[in-house]
C-alpha cells in the first residue's frame, strides 16, 4: 500500500470555507463587526507568531506597530488627503525603518533583549501618540476617513451592488477581513515553508546548528521581526478604516500584551492555532462584559495558565490528544514496509 | 616542502605536492588562566583522515570551537585552503566549506529528520525573499530538489527509516548519524566530527566506522575528535595527541601507539 495521508490537514481551504459560511450563522451586524475585528486582528497575531513562534524571539511592543500602521493610515488620509493605499503603504514602510533601526543592533545579541527593546519602544510610541494631540488628537482620538481605493469608498455605513445583489458595506469590510486574513495565512505559509522559514525554525531548534550550516542566524531574525512588524502596521491601517475611529489604546502596553497572550493561548508556531487564540481572546471580553475592569488580569491569568499547563498551546495540545485517542493502524506498517 | 602558503596555493591542484587545508599555528586559548590551547600547531592536508586524541581536558573540544569559530583564539592563526580564518563566525566558514558535529548534538529538535538535514543545504538554496513570499514556481522546484538530495543523504548515513520522523522522536544512535547528514549537506571540504562515536555501541561504531571511510573516499577531509582508541586507530591516516593544550605527539596511528610520551600521558606513569 502505497497510500499515504497527508501530512497537514489542507488548513487553507477549511479556513476559507468557514470564513465563507460565517456570515450565515452570525445573526446581526453586531455579529458581523466583532468577525470583521477578530479577522484582522487575527491577521496581526499571524504576523506576530512569525517572531515569537518559528523565530523563537518575543515582542512585547506590536501594539505599538499596529498603532503607528492605524494612525499613520488616519492622519495621512485625514489630515493630508492622501488615499488609502499610499498611506497604508507609508505607515508600512516607517515601521519596517524602525523596526530594522531597532533590531539590527538587538538582534545581534542573545537571549531576551528584543523583549526589552520592544517594551521600551512601545511604551515611548504610545506616550507620543497621547501627547502630541495637534497631530494624533491625544487621548481623545481621531475619526478616520473610509477606505478609499481607485476613487471608490467603503464604507460600513453604505450599501454597494456587487453583481447585482445588494449587498452592505459591513458584510464587504468583513468580506476584506477574512480576504486579508486568508492571504496573511498564506504568506505565513510559503514563508514557513520555504529555506527562510526553515533557518528560522533552526534558530529557534539549535541556534548554533542553524550557524555552523552557513545560516545567518541574527539576519534572519532581524527579517522576520520586519516582516512581523509589517503585518501589524498593514492590519492597524485596515483596522483604522474599518472601526472609523481610533484611540491611543491601540497602541497601548495592553493591546501588545493581549497580541501575546493570544500567541502564546493559540500555540506557539501553530498558526492556525494563534488564529483560535485570537478569536477566543476576542471574544472573551465580549462574553464578561461584567468583568471589563478585570480584563488585564483575565490575560495574565490566561496567560499563566496556559504557560503552566499547556506551554505548546491549545490547538497543538488538542491536536495532539486527538493523535493519541486515535488508534493508528495505518501509519505503523507503512513506514515499516517501504 | 617548506615553501609558504602563499606560493603553494598557485600550484594547488598538483597533487604531487599537496597544500595543506588547515593549517594551525601557535593557537592559543585561556580561561581564566588555564591554558585550554596553548601554543599548538599542526597541518592537515587534504582527504587525509586526522584524529585528534588526548585525556580529558586536554583541550580537544576547545580546539575544534577554536577552528570553527565558535570561540575567539587568544593568538595564533588558523588557515583554510590558504585564507587566513582566525576568527570568522561559523556561518562565514561554513561558506568556506567547513561543517561539523557536536560531542552534544545540535540538532533542530523542532523539525523532522528532512527538515534538518535540507538545513544543511541552506547555502546553496536560492533564498530569495519575494519568491518565498510568494511561493513561485522555481523556490517550489528548488525545494524539490533539496528534498531529494536531503533523503539521500540521510539513507547514506543509514537512518532511510527516519526520513520524515520528527528529531525528538529518534534514537541516539540514528540523530547523530543525522547531524553528520546535516554536516555532508553542506558540501564540506573539511568535516569535523566531535566524539562521533561517543555513546554508541560496539555495532553501531563499525556502522559509524564505514561511514566514516565512504566519507573520507568521497574527497571530503574528516577531522575527529575521539576516545574510541580502536576506531581511531583503524580510520586515521595521522593522529594527534594533545596533553594540557599542548602538542605530545603527532604521526600515524603506529607511530603514536609505540610513543613513550602518549603511553606515559595516558597510564599516568
Amino acid at each position: 500500500m502505497a497510500l499515504r495521508l497527508p501530512e497537514r490537514v489542507p488548513g487553507l481551504p477549511v479556513l476559507a470555507l468557514v470564513l465563507l459560511l460565517l456570515p450565515l450563522f452570525l445573526g446581526n451586524e453586531f455579529h458581523l463587526d466583532i468577525a470583521t475585528q477578530i479577522a484582522l486582528i487575527a491577521a496581526t497575531v499571524v504576523g506576530l507568531n512569525l517572531l515569537v513562534g518559528y523565530g523563537g524571539q518575543v515582542s512585547l511592543g506590536h501594539a505599538a506597530f499596529f498603532g503607528m500602521g492605524a494612525y499613520a493610515s488616519a492622519i495621512l488620509t485625514g489630515t493630508y488627503g492622501w488615499t488609502s493605499i499610499p498611506a497604508l503603504v507609508c505607515g508600512a514602510l516607517l515601521v519596517a525603518l524602525l523596526a530594522w533601526t531597532l533590531g539590527r543592533p538587538i538582534l545581534r545579541l542573545k537571549g531576551h533583549y528584543l523583549s526589552m527593546a520592544t517594551l521600551g519602544m512601545g511604551i515611548i510610541i504610545a506616550i507620543v501618540i497621547n501627547n502630541e494631540g495637534w497631530l494624533t488628537g491625544g487621548p481623545d482620538g481621531l475619526a478616520v476617513e473610509p477606505l478609499t481605493v481607485m476613487g471608490a469608498e467603503l464604507s460600513i455605513f453604505d450599501h454597494y451592488s456587487l453583481l447585482g445583489l445588494e449587498v452592505s458595506g459591513a458584510l464587504l469590510w468583513y468580506g476584506l477581513a477574512a480576504l486579508l486574513l486568508l492571504l496573511a495565512v498564506w504568506i505565513a505559509q510559503n514563508l514557513v515553508d520555504s529555506p527562510i522559514g526553515r533557518a528560522l525554525r533552526a534558530v529557534h531548534g539549535s541556534e548554533v546548528a542553524a550557524r555552523v550550516v552557513g545560516v545567518d542566524t541574527s539576519h534572519y531574525k532581524l527579517l522576520i521581526f520586519v516582516i512581523s512588524a509589517v503585518y501589524a502596521s498593514v492590519m492597524g491601517s485596515f483596522y483604522a478604516h474599518y472601526t472609523g475611529f481610533i484611540t491611543p489604546q491601540v497602541a497601548s502596553f495592553e493591546h501588545s500584551i493581549e497580541l501575546i497572550t493570544m500567541v502564546v493561548l493559540g500555540g506557539m508556531a501553530s498558526t492556525y492555532g494563534v488564529i483560535l487564540g485570537a478569536v477566543l481572546l476576542m471574544l472573551l471580553p465580549q462574553l464578561l462584559t461584567d468583568f471589563q475592569d478585570y480584563e488585564m488580569m483575565m490575560f495574565g491569568l490566561i496567560l499563566m495558565l496556559t504557560m503552566i499547563f499547556m506551554p505548546k498551546g491549545l490547538l497543538p495540545t488538542l491536536s495532539e490528544a486527538v493523535r493519541r485517542l486515535r488508534p493508528r493502524p495505518a501509519s505503523a506498517p507503512a513506514s515499516g514496509q517501504e | 616542502m617548506n615553501q609558504s602558503v602563499q606560493q603553494t596555493e598557485t600550484s594547488c591542484d598538483d597533487t604531487a605536492r599537496p597544500a595543506p587545508l588547515l593549517e594551525v599555528r601557535g593557537l592559543g586559548k585561556a580561561f581564566g588562566g588555564v591554558h585550554a590551547v596553548d601554543d599548538l600547531s599542526f597541518r592537515i592536508l587534504p582527504g587525509e583522515v586526522y584524529a585528534v586524541i588526548g585525556p580529558n581536558g586536554a583541550g580537544k573540544t576547545t580546539l575544534f570551537n577554536l577552528i570553527t569559530g565558535l570561540y575567539q583564539p587568544d593568538q595564533g592563526d588558523i588557515a583554510l585552503k590558504g585564507e587566513a580564518v582566525q576568527g570568522l563566525p561559523p556561518e562565514r566558514l561554513a561558506r568556506l566549506g567547513m561543517s561539523r558535529t557536536f560531542q552534544n548534538l545540535q540538532i533542530c529538535m523542532n523539525m523532522t529528520a528532512l527538515e534538518n538535514v535540507m538545513l544543511g543545504r541552506h547555502l546553496h538554496l536560492k533564498r530569495n525573499f519575494l519568491a518565498a513570499l510568494l511561493r513561485w514556481p522555481s523556490l517550489r522546484a528548488s525545494e524539490r530538489t533539496c528534498r531529494a538530495q536531503a533523503e539521500e543523504l540521510i539513507r547514506f548515513v543509514g537512518c532511510g527509516d527516519y526520513v520524515d520522523a520528527d528529531a525528538a522522536a529518534m534514537p541516539y544512535g540514528a540523530l547523530k548519524r543525522l547531524e553528520i547528514a546535516r554536516a555532508l549537506a553542506t558540501q564540506p571540504a573539511i568535516l569535523l566530527l566531535d566524539e562521533p562515536a561517543a555513546g554508541l555501541n560496539s555495532t553501531e561504531t563499525a556502522a559509524l566506522e564505514q561511514l566514516i571511510r565512504k566519507v573520507a573516499a568521497g574527497g571530503i577531509t574528516v577531522v575527529l575528535v575521539e576516545h574510541d582508541m580502536k576506531l581511531v586507530m583503524s580510520i586515521s591516516d595521522r593522529v594527534l595527541v594533545l596533553d594540557y593544550g599542548r602538542k605530545l605527539a603527532e604521526g600515524t596511528p603506529r607511530e603514536i601507539r609505540d610513543n613513550p610520551d602518549v603511553i606515559a600521558a595516558y597510564l599516568g606513569g
